[in-house]
């Protein structure tokens, strides 16, 4: 471990990402993600790594994926109004299966809402906003170091499954100081794509072996000639009209993900062992809960807390598990009621489900958690 | 479109270029026929052929239309991107790996309308790829709606009242946003595109070469343009060299196709420029060291 810093959440993504290997990032300016923009203006260059300033969000997203496909890491930050804008391109990543990270520094919406305010309104975004049937993963960080160590496991869950992974992040985390130490580089795994060896003209770009999900493209310019397509195509890589091979297509980009929740998932428990009260969250929104469950422990409340660091895919099976030995579940999350959706879907009548959110551009406040726990 | 599937490509005389440079095993391709597409894919593959590009080395980037499609008749690393998005695609992959020659294939729409921003970006910012631009003057893929290079007046599915809006001239477009090098080629004029898509190849900086396409399924047919044979003459006709236009009134220019190198300048080009910064930290840091 090195010393240990006062970082910006913003500022630990670049040096996370700096860390995972990216060497390229494409990016527009927009609150509260720009420090993100910044960072890598300046660091990049110094460690042989190149940044672009795009003409807008979609160039940003375009410029990042044409990287990837060149084989170098790449990543694009943005907030909201520019995260609505580079839905087209993350579902191309995602069909193309090109290695890609994706940062959304949430802030309050819909629209230009309020640009400096924290939210975390576009979680469903995340899931649902790309056209299409399609696979996400997605990771959200609840402090400095997390938005380190999350950027650098978006990278390897990119470039492992050869997808897009998004950090959500929000205005919280992005713009939170806090100390931390940075991890030395032999601290810090990292995984590079499944790439051919050698070129091999003969080779399918998209072929798989019997079990294999991940196809092993080549670099553009190693010398394996091959083409890249967003419509739906066949091992070749070549659009194809039969319903069998698309079937086959979105079955395995599915699988992709599905078969491997088990390597994807990450979550945080606490205090729920002898808890009959567990809240739900994720991101910034931690900081308060943390608060609130100390509070009422010291009241009595057997109070814990269940927080997915990856929220895309859900953890449906952990938070069944949990709910089963709960009476209840306390969704506290900044926005009208997204991820409690997902949690009524999954829990059902297993144990009561309430709900705490925010949707002013204030922060939850550990009081109101609290409130709402004395409630029961 | 028409269905060419059952015209076997290899009953007639076929070029060299298409077993060197192109995947036989994907054409008859999806263009109608009399399209200038084709031609101007024939070009791109004779320039490249001309200059000793390695397959390898080469890149062609498409984003989606009816000239998009020629990425996948191309054999080299090929990308079909998103619509409008070509510029956009192919600037992350010159950047992240300056050694490879990086060809932009767009149509009118897909580069002008919904892509205008790459474009005017791409040329102010001078990285060193080439568009090549398959000009037909309308939205073939979805049936023949008005471009941005829709004559004024003119006919379309969206336009059955003729066309409101001026047209686009688009290696103008590229040059007033400060590409270093505009061209204009034609599907009629073979030889001349040929050499113009082979210089703006060899041009080190944002090259665009606008060729003169024909539509004669929807805009010749829409317009009253007559067969593909006549929009072909038309552009015989009416062509007048860049050399001879840059001394003539601009009002005699009116309705002509001016064809050549319309602008040709040096100034760095964007991926040198930034791998030379790399070099200058590098180089302070060491002398710090």
């Amino acid at each position: 471990m090195g010393d240990v810093v006062l970082m910006q959440g913003n500022e630990a993504c670049v040096e996370g990402a700096l860390a995972a290997g990216m060497r390229l990032y494409a990016g527009y300016p927009i609150t509260p993600s720009t420090e993100i923009a910044e960072l890598c203006a300046l660091r990049l260059p110094q460690e042989g790594g190149k940044f672009i300033q795009m003409e807008d969000e979609i160039a940003s997203i375009a410029c990042a994926i044409g990287a990837s496909v060149a084989g170098v890491k790449a990543m694009t930050a943005t907030s909201g109004p520019g995260f609505s804008l580079k839905q087209e391109n993350l579902g191309y990543a995602v069909l193309a299966e090109i290695p890609l990270v994706v940062v959304d520094v949430q802030r309050m919406g819909p629209s230009t809402g309020m640009p400096t305010s924290p939210s975390q309104g576009d979680m469903m975004m995340a899931r649902w906003g790309t056209h299409g049937d399609h696979p996400v993963i997605a990771l959200c960080p609840s402090s400095v170091k997390e938005a380190f160590d999350l950027t650098v496991r978006a990278f390897n869950l990119s470039e492992k499954f050869r997808t897009p992974v998004l950090l959500m992040m929000d205005e919280i985390i992005g713009h939170l100081r806090e100390g931390m130490s940075v991890p030395d580089p032999e601290e810090i795994a990292i995984i590079d794509r499944p790439t051919v060896k050698y070129p091999d003209p003969k080779r399918l770009p998209y072929h798989m072996k019997k079990g294999q999900l991940v196809p092993e493209m080549a670099p553009f310019g190693m010398g394996q000639r091959y083409n890249i397509t967003g419509l739906i195509h066949d091992e070749s890589g070549f659009p194809t009209n039969s319903v069998e091979e698309s079937e086959k297509m979105i079955n395995r980009l599915m699988h992709k993900i599905s078969d491997n929740y088990n390597y994807i998932k990450d979550i945080v428990t606490t205090n729920l062992d002898d808890a009959d009260t567990a809240i739900f969250c994720y991101g910034g929104t931690a900081r308060a809960v943390q608060s609130a469950v100390e509070m009422a422990r010291e009241k009595g409340y057997k109070v814990g807390i269940f927080r997915p660091r990856t929220v895309w895919p859900f953890p449906e099976n952990e938070l069944l598990k949990a709910a089963s030995k709960l009476k209840r579940i306390i969704v506290a999350e900044h926005n009208y009621g997204q991820m409690v959706l997902e949690v009524e879907r999954v829990v059902k009548d297993n144990c009561k489900i309430d709900f705490v959110g925010k949707w002013n551009g204030s922060v939850i406040t550990p009081a109101e958690i609290l409130a709402k726990i004395e409630e029961a | 479109m028409v269905n060419t599937a059952d015209v076997k490509p290899k009953t007639r005389q076929m070029s060299n270029l298409i077993y060197k440079y192109m995947r036989p095993e994907h054409l008859p391709h999806i263009w109608c026929p009399g399209c200038g597409n084709g031609i101007i894919m024939r070009d791109v593959a004779q320039a490249i052929e001309n200059l000793g590009l390695s397959r390898n080395n080469t890149i062609i980037v498409s984003g989606i239309g009816c000239s998009s499609r020629a990425a996948g008749y191309l054999d080299f690393n090929t990308i079909h991107t998103t619509h409008g998005r070509a510029i956009a695609f192919a600037t992350g992959i010159k950047l992240a790996n300056p050694t490879l020659e990086v060809i932009v294939i767009a149509g009118d729409g897909d580069i002008s309308a919904i892509g205008g921003n790459h474009l005017i970006h791409a040329a102010r910012r001078n990285i060193g790829i080439t568009v090549i631009v398959m000009n037909n003057n309308i939205y073939g893929m979805t049936g023949g709606q008005y471009s941005p290079t829709t004559p004024k007046g003119a006919l379309g599915t969206t336009a059955p009242y003729g066309n409101l809006d001026r047209p686009f001239d688009i290696a103008g477009l590229a040059y007033g946003a400060g590409a270093s090098f505009a061209a204009r080629g034609s599907a009629f004029h073979v030889q001349q595109t040929i050499n113009i898509i082979q210089e703006g190849i060899r041009h080190k900086g944002f090259s665009l070469i606008d060729v003169a396409s024909v539509c004669p399924t929807y805009y010749g047919r829409k317009n009253k343009k007559g067969s593909a044979v006549d929009m072909l003459k038309w552009q015989r006709d009416n062509m007048i060299p860049a050399e001879k236009a840059a001394t003539m009134d601009p009002v005699d220019l009116r309705g002509k196709l001016v064809v050549g190198i319309l602008h040709q300048t040096q100034y760095k080009e964007f991926t040198y420029a930034y791998e030379q910064l790399i070099k200058r930290l590098y180089e302070e840091r060491e002398a710090n060291e």
